[in-house]
């Protein structure tokens, strides 16, 4: 019998207009030891089923039919008090963000000790020593000291051990793991992912994991299910919906994955549901000034980079001490090239594309950008021009766009603030540009909380190539988006080089996504290049252990269908 | 630690230099101590010669400095109204003003909080909503107006409670306190709740955002799903995170309710600091006034500082800073 069944779920949140359906008539089981992976886009409505499970749907939501069985009994529909009972005894949950997750105010094993005393009784210390234990048991070293400290103490991956550790309090049956590892760094994702199948194995629990993450189902998961605008589209083994998917769906989601061992021209479009989009990079060039790259001339020059940051301040000089987040940093960009930065979040990747930016001031080195220094940031007349020429992408497509401004003031404050163009023209400037990012001219009409966030970042790019620049910095553009909007995003920014030969520093954590875009990729650790390589060179041959170390923990997507994709090299 | 207490007394020194010169510089606009101090039989070498005495005739920076030379030896000066040292008016006045800050700030934190946390976490039910709308008439309605009904309706009307005064107090060294009487206590009653009725639904509007903004975080969804109960995740977890912020709001609050207990004296006729200062104002009385705002802002200054030291009580994060520091 299944550990788990859920049938025919449906989900309704009803609102003042309308009833919005969350999740419509879902069906799927987990078995013991065995990892169920929930894929789907955002609003797919796969959270929507792990809180439907918990009990901990948002008001107004409410389950409309169907049944939740936890071992044969039926738990949708009970009472609040029991259902109490069975979240985190019989039922747990892990969260996404483990840095929000633990409350800042207690000890870990305050959190633990607790929790073990709501369901299982007994003194304090036996709760204590079994927290010990736990903590012990999903490897966190040195439990002693490290249970008598706070949650900010931990790094990120040791405080979803810690999370773990308090889903495991009691024992409980069933797991469910909402994007569990999205985010943490590679390295520490990888670790995370085999502790839960280490666990799920050991204590024969069910482990739903909800991800967007089709690396993390790939390596992780036995059975998944995939969900599409509340519908369950696929259910199979991982090895058949992956190897062999057969609805259109999952067939272009997994065609816009990228891929690490391939390299493609460009990705699929995902055309189900009709939301394809078109964008017209080309007819960009026609107004863009032409370019002369020349590949053989280095376009950014960058020597002995140093940015440290004060991390303690004091009252005397000597008492100040300083985190070197950028240490003696060098290298160059061709003209006309991707060129990427790969590392764990802290490896000072952020810090330098900020450096180039100029929005830090250098503490070391020089930039010099086309024969011109341009890192003295107090020079305003080379700084004016230097601006205009390099524009900036960024990470979060809901905080860089100022959400009281309109799109077409967001779009236009570039041209205005550089004072590019005068009044009518300003606005045939940004029409077109909204026009070639696929959004339409009507677009500038509105307010940026009215797109989504693929769209968000379209804007972003617009306004990014208001001033024409040579050089776009695009730090992590595509982190925060689903797989299909990523491949839209990347297409667009493929299309930027390749039609107005525009130069780009690529910053990103994730690797399959360098190999499709970055001509060089940088890699950097601890504020430190370690390795500099053609992109293919890299993925074919790191140099340095911890090229290689990155490389070999990133998810293998081998499996995946290969069907319909342009394949540039392999 | 020990380096950012110093720091902070440090600045504290600066604000308190600040403060005293802004206020030496503003005294001449106040009018003439000369004119109330003599009669009407004055002649103009009478008014010379006072005005040489008292250091008038020296500009407002010399006056300034004189007054600090005192202060820190702990001489105030002599009152030019009452004729004795401003010191032993404030000891005499400073029990009153404290007695009845203690009790109204008591009442509005407690009264604060514990209403704040039901409002949010009976978001939905009338008495939360009914307890939002009243506490509107708290913060729109001005202090005098709210102890004129009070009087109004417990003194005139029902005639349960003095409307002037502190009633019989009890000497305990130097320090009179009105704790200890049947009569005194009945005093504190109306003049407490003028004063903190406007803290109280400030704190209690604090604390209900606050908490509403914490009861969405993460770490108490995080709490559901371990099926903790929800009264530990309400008062254990909620409560003790809605503080941090809390704190800052209302240790200013306690401060401005012993500077702004001025108003409410004046309605009561209490016998306090502020009655006094009142009273210093419409006579001139540099001295006095000088060593009040002196005085409520040496108070401003240290409870700031109690607060800053609270969060590092009650927030890890920072003792874990100060403590690698």
């Amino acid at each position: 019998m299944s550990l788990l069944t859920i049938q025919d779920l449906t989900v309704e949140f009803p609102t003042r207009r309308q009833l919005f359906t969350a999740v419509d008539h879902a069906s799927l089981s987990v078995e013991p030891g065995e990892i169920h992976g929930l894929v789907g886009e955002s609003g797919a409505g796969k959270s929507t089923i792990g809180a439907a499970v918990m009990g901990l749907l948002e008001r107004p939501g409410r389950i409309a039919s169907g049944q939740i069985k936890l071992g044969g009994d039926q738990i949708s529909g009970i009472d609040a008090e029991a259902m109490r009972g069975l979240r985190g005894k019989k039922i747990s949950m892990i969260f996404q963000d483990p840095l929000t997750s633990l409350n800042p105010l207690f000890t870990v094993r305050e959190q633990l000790v607790e929790t073990i005393q709501t369901h299982l009784g007994g003194s304090d210390s036996e709760a204590s020593k079994r927290a010990r234990d736990l903590i012990d048991r999903v490897g966190i070293p040195d439990p002693d000291t490290r249970l008598d400290q706070y949650p900010h103490q931990f790094s990120g991956g040791m405080r979803q051990r810690v999370v773990i550790a308090l889903a495991l309090c009691t024992e409980p049956d069933v797991i469910i793991a909402d994007e569990p590892t999205t985010a943490l760094d590679v390295s520490v994702q990888a670790q995370i992912l085999d502790l839960i199948k280490e666990l799920a194995q050991e204590r024969q629990v069910g482990v739903i994991l909800i991800t967007h993450d089709m690396g993390v189902i790939a390596d992780t998961t036995d059975r998944v299910t995939v969900m599409y605008a509340g519908k369950v589209v696929e259910s199979g083994t991982t090895a058949q919906v992956m190897g062999q998917p057969q609805h259109e769906y999952t067939k272009s989601l997994i065609a816009a994955v990228p891929r690490p061992t391939l390299k493609l021209h460009r990705f699929p479009q995902i055309s189900y549901g009709g939301r394809e989009t078109r964008f017209a990079i080309e007819d960009m060039a026609r107004h863009w000034p032409k370019v002369n790259n020349d590949a053989s001339k280095p376009i950014f020059e960058i020597r002995n980079l140093t940015k440290k940051f004060l991390q303690k301040r004091g009252l005397l000089p000597w008492d100040r001490t300083y985190f070197t987040a950028v240490d003696d940093v060098s290298f160059d960009i061709r003209a006309g090239e991707v060129f990427g930065v790969v590392g764990e979040s802290g490896s000072g990747k952020s810090t330098v594309a900020r450096m180039i930016a100029g929005l830090y001031a250098v503490d070391g080195g020089s930039i010099t950008f086309d024969g011109q220094l341009v890192s003295d940031l107090n020079n305003r007349a080379v700084q004016d021009e230097y601006r205009k020429n390099i524009q900036m992408i960024f990470q979060d497509p809901y905080s860089s766009l100022n959400p009281r401004m309109r799109v077409d003031e967001i779009v236009a404050e570039p041209i205005r603030h550089h004072r590019l163009m005068q009044g009518a023209d300003i606005k045939r400037r940004v029409d077109e540009l909204l026009d070639q990012v696929g959004l339409g001219s009507e677009a500038g009409l509105k307010y940026p909380h009215e797109f989504s966030g693929g769209q968000r970042q379209r804007i972003s790019i617009a306004r990014a190539l208001a001033t024409q620049p040579r050089f776009l910095i695009c730090d992590e553009p595509t982190s925060a988006l689903d797989v299909s909007i990523q491949a839209q995003i990347l297409n667009i920014l493929k299309d930027l080089q390749e039609h107005l030969g525009l130069t780009m520093l690529f910053i990103s954590h994730d690797l399959p996504v360098v190999r499709q875009m970055c001509d060089r990729v940088a890699v950097m650790k601890q504020g430190q290049i370690v390795e500099v390589q053609g992109t293919s060179d890299l993925f074919a041959a790191p140099r340095t252990e911890y090229a290689q170390e990155l490389l070999r923990l990133m998810p293998k997507l081998d499996d995946l269908s290969t069907d319909g994709l342009g394949v540039e090299e392999t | 630690m020990f380096a950012y207490i110093v720091r902070r007394m440090f600045q504290s020194v600066i604000v308190l230099l600040v403060v005293g010169l802004v206020a030496f510089s503003m005294f001449r606009f106040v009018g003439d101590p000369i004119d109330n101090m003599l009669g009407q039989e004055r002649t103009q070498a009478d008014i010379d010669r006072l005005r040489t005495e008292l250091g008038l005739d020296q500009p407002f920076v010399v006056q300034y400095a004189k007054f600090l030379q005192g202060a820190v030896q702990g001489n105030f000066g002599v009152s030019y109204r009452q004729g004795r040292p401003v010191s032993t008016i404030l000891v005499e006045r400073a029990p009153a003003t404290l007695e009845l800050a203690f009790v109204s700030g008591f009442l509005a934190i407690t009264m604060g909080i514990a209403l704040g946390v039901f409002t949010a976490i009976r978001r939905q039910g009338i008495a939360a909503n009914v307890i939002m709308t009243v506490s509107l008439i708290g913060v729109s309605l001005p202090t005098f107006l709210i102890g004129i009904l009070l009087i109004y309706v417990f003194s005139v009307e029902l005639d349960l409670l003095p409307s002037f005064g502190r009633g019989e107090t009890v000497m305990i060294g130097s320090w009179s306190t009105g704790f200890l009487t049947a009569s005194g206590l009945k005093a504190l009653i109306l003049p407490a709740i003028t004063l903190g009725l406007y803290q109280m639904t400030l704190i209690m509007r604090l604390v209900r955002s606050e908490m509403l903004e914490v009861l969405r975080a993460d770490y108490v969804r995080f709490a559901r799903a371990r099926g903790l109960s929800d009264r530990v995740i309400n008062f254990r977890h909620a409560l003790k995170n809605t503080l941090v912020p809390v704190i800052t709001i209302t240790g200013l609050q306690l401060g401005s309710i012993i500077a702004f207990a001025i108003i409410t004296e004046t309605v009561f006729q209490w016998p306090g600091v502020g009655l006094l200062f009142i009273n210093a104002i419409q006579f001139v009385d540099i001295p006095v006034m000088a060593a009040y705002l002196m005085l409520i802002s040496v108070m401003f200054v240290t409870i700031n500082l109690i607060v800053d030291l609270l969060y590092y009580a009650i927030d890890p994060r920072l003792r874990v800073d100060a403590r690698a520091t």
